[in-house]
């Protein structure tokens, strides 16, 4: 039987490179082949196998000469939220049609320079906003899982649904994504695999293409807790060019993962018990609970009282960051313009270029920023909203006090749901899938999905562990250990 | 707190994003439900809390004030849609 180069964890294959077994370009050549017969999921939105290939021969030459970087070698996916020289950067959206960045981002520019081959870009939620990725211009990223009893599609998750899909479906290594109010962690949990938010200023956000400044946060998504690590190993650092980017040492996180949890105090929140969460949600809970007290960590219940404020705190801080950010797409500098009539002057310009150039969600968020952020609501809406984002680091600052080293709780309040299925629901009802996610970004701490289990229908579901700032590896350690004692390592069964 | 029409065609006009008048009523109707859903935040006791206004607590770093080479015009300038005589071309601004 051939072996099937692309389903290989990072971690796998990178020794296997390392000790001559295949090269780069056949592990490439074998990603290319598996994203070329997975058009269905829609994942990669733009393909860049010419510098996949010439990267993967440079990796070659490296790993020939001795080079030892983890990530030499690997095909990796780019969310399209990154700016990369060679290759389309949209962010999903119509209004950066045809722009093509002059510069590479720091994350992907170091991924470049370990060794890491690009092999295009993955499709996303516009601007990242959304929790489907049906909000893109190249339409909706497809979730390789779907249920026992139909044959409907799932969405992957957003918004880096299109990444999460490609990792899950064995079209690549491993995946970027961004996370500003769930963003890595639920699309990983849809999908049944590891996704990790590092702490806010691990990973630069210069070449980013921003949404909310304070929340976005660059990271991994993986196979398995030890890819995750070894791919954060390679985006994390100080960044002059971002001031934000804190000028934190790196340490190396795989040695710091022997799974061992002896010791450690894991919180469980009463607060993340919520009315009408599905029994399997709980289920999955309690059981990673238990699994973590058998693998010798102290369990205690916590209480972080403000975290039902947190979801309407985002929907305050993020549009209103977006609406400021967003303001550079006017149809001047690059991207999309519309065509004007013969009246049309300035202002007619930029409200037809970004009423033509942006989708739904994007524009509802983009107006209800400039709502909040306008005379006379600012101290009622933004200003409020701040100080309750402060309450709820206060929370976390509390519990780790304490003595308590991470918290458990569930990733998403629900399994992937189907496509379309909540197109015409209320926008709230959707923002309602981030709920155990935002307080993570608000606080701007470190948080983890791990896949724990499948429910009744037979998809994915995971745990979110929340570790202290700057402590990614004893997250990851704690996330080792779960993910040892859940034992879960299926893969969508293939039908794309 | 409701957004009436005029409301929703401030916000719109905020945000310099065209609104069809046919289109006002349910922009003004999701709006609504979303600062429905941020009135929320009323409930919470802010007395004395001061407002986070940077995540990580750290001096905001400053660089030499150095000129630096990043780009050049003709790159800048290759993503516009429209440009003349090397500037950016738009609708005339002044009469």
């Amino acid at each position: 039987m051939i072996r099937e180069l692309n389903k290989l964890t990072i971690s796998d294959a990178s020794n296997a490179l390392r000790r001559g077994e295949f090269t780069s370009v056949e592990l490439t050549e074998a990603c290319i082949g598996a994203i070329e017969t997975a058009g269905k999921l829609n994942a990669f939105c733009h393909h860049s196998f010419d510098i996949a290939r010439k990267r993967a021969a440079d990796a070659d030459s490296k790993l020939k000469a001795g080079d030892l970087n983890p990530v030499c070698g690997i095909p990796i996916g780019i969310k399209d939220v990154f700016c990369t020289i060679g290759a389309p950067t949209q962010a999903a959206s119509r209004i950066l049609q045809g722009f093509r960045s002059g510069y590479e981002s720091t994350v992907t520019a170091k991924l470049r320079d370990a060794g890491a081959v690009m092999l295009g870009k993955l499709n996303m939620d516009e601007f990242a906003m959304g929790s489907s990725t049906e909000h893109s211009v190249y339409g909706p990223a497809v979730n390789p899982w779907r249920s026992h009893d139909s044959e409907e599609d799932r969405s992957p998750g957003g918004s880096s649904g299109g990444s999460a899909a490609a990792v899950a479906a064995d079209l690549c290594l491993g995946a970027t994504g961004t996370d500003t109010g769930g963003s890595i962690r639920q699309p990983a949990a849809f999908t049944g695999i590891v996704g990790l938010k590092p702490t806010y200023g691990r990973c630069s956000r210069w070449g980013i293409v921003a949404f909310a400044s304070s929340l976005d946060q660059a990271g991994p998504l993986a196979k398995t807790v030890r890819d995750a690590a070894l791919l954060l190993g390679a985006m994390a650092g100080h960044d002059p060019k971002d001031s934000t980017s804190a000028p934190q040492p790196v340490p190396d996180f795989e040695t710091l993962m022997d799974g061992d949890v002896r010791g450690m105090r894991i919180g469980i929140p009463d607060e993340y018990r919520i009315e009408g969460m599905p029994d399997e949600i709980n289920r999955v809970w309690a059981a990673g609970t238990e699994m973590l007290k058998d693998a010798g960590a102290e369990i205690v219940r916590i209480s972080l009282p403000h975290t039902s404020y947190a979801l309407p705190a985002y929907y305050v801080v993020a549009p209103a960051e977006a609406s400021s950010n967003l303001a550079r797409y006017d149809g001047v500098r690059y991207g999309y313009r519309a065509k004007l009539g013969r009246n049309d002057g300035i202002t007619e310009m930029y409200e037809k270029t970004r009423a033509e150039g942006f989708g739904a969600e994007v524009k509802r968020r983009v107006m209800v920023g400039a709502y909040v952020l306008s005379q006379g609501f600012y101290e009622a809406y933004y200003r409020r909203a701040q100080k309750v984002r402060t309450l709820i680091r206060k929370d976390f600052e509390q519990a780790f006090s304490n003595g308590v080293d991470a918290v458990l709780t569930p990733a998403t309040p629900n399994s992937a749901f189907k496509v379309g299925e909540m197109v015409n629901e209320d926008p709230v009802s959707m923002y309602l899938n981030d709920i155990f996610t935002v307080t993570v970004n608000l606080a701007g701490l470190p948080g983890i999905s791990v896949p724990s289990g499948l429910d009744a229908k037979g998809l994915p579901l995971g745990l979110q562990l929340i570790g202290r700032p700057w402590e990614e590896g004893s997250l990851l350690n704690c996330a080792r250990a779960l993910e040892q004692a859940t034992g879960f390592d299926l893969k969508p069964a293939r039908w794309w | 707190m409701a957004i009436d029409l005029e409301a929703a065609r401030r916000a719109a006009h905020l945000a310099r994003i065209e609104v069809e008048e046919e289109d006002l009523p349910a922009i003004a109707s999701e709006l609504s439900s979303i600062l429905e859903f941020m009135e929320r935040l009323n409930e919470v006791d802010v007395e004395g809390v001061e407002p986070m206004s940077t995540v990580t607590p750290m001096k905001l770093k400053r660089r030499e004030d150095v000129v630096l080479r990043v780009s050049d015009q003709a790159e800048i300038l290759s993503n516009a849609p429209e440009t003349r005589q090397g500037f950016f071309a738009v609708p005339k601004v002044v009469e």
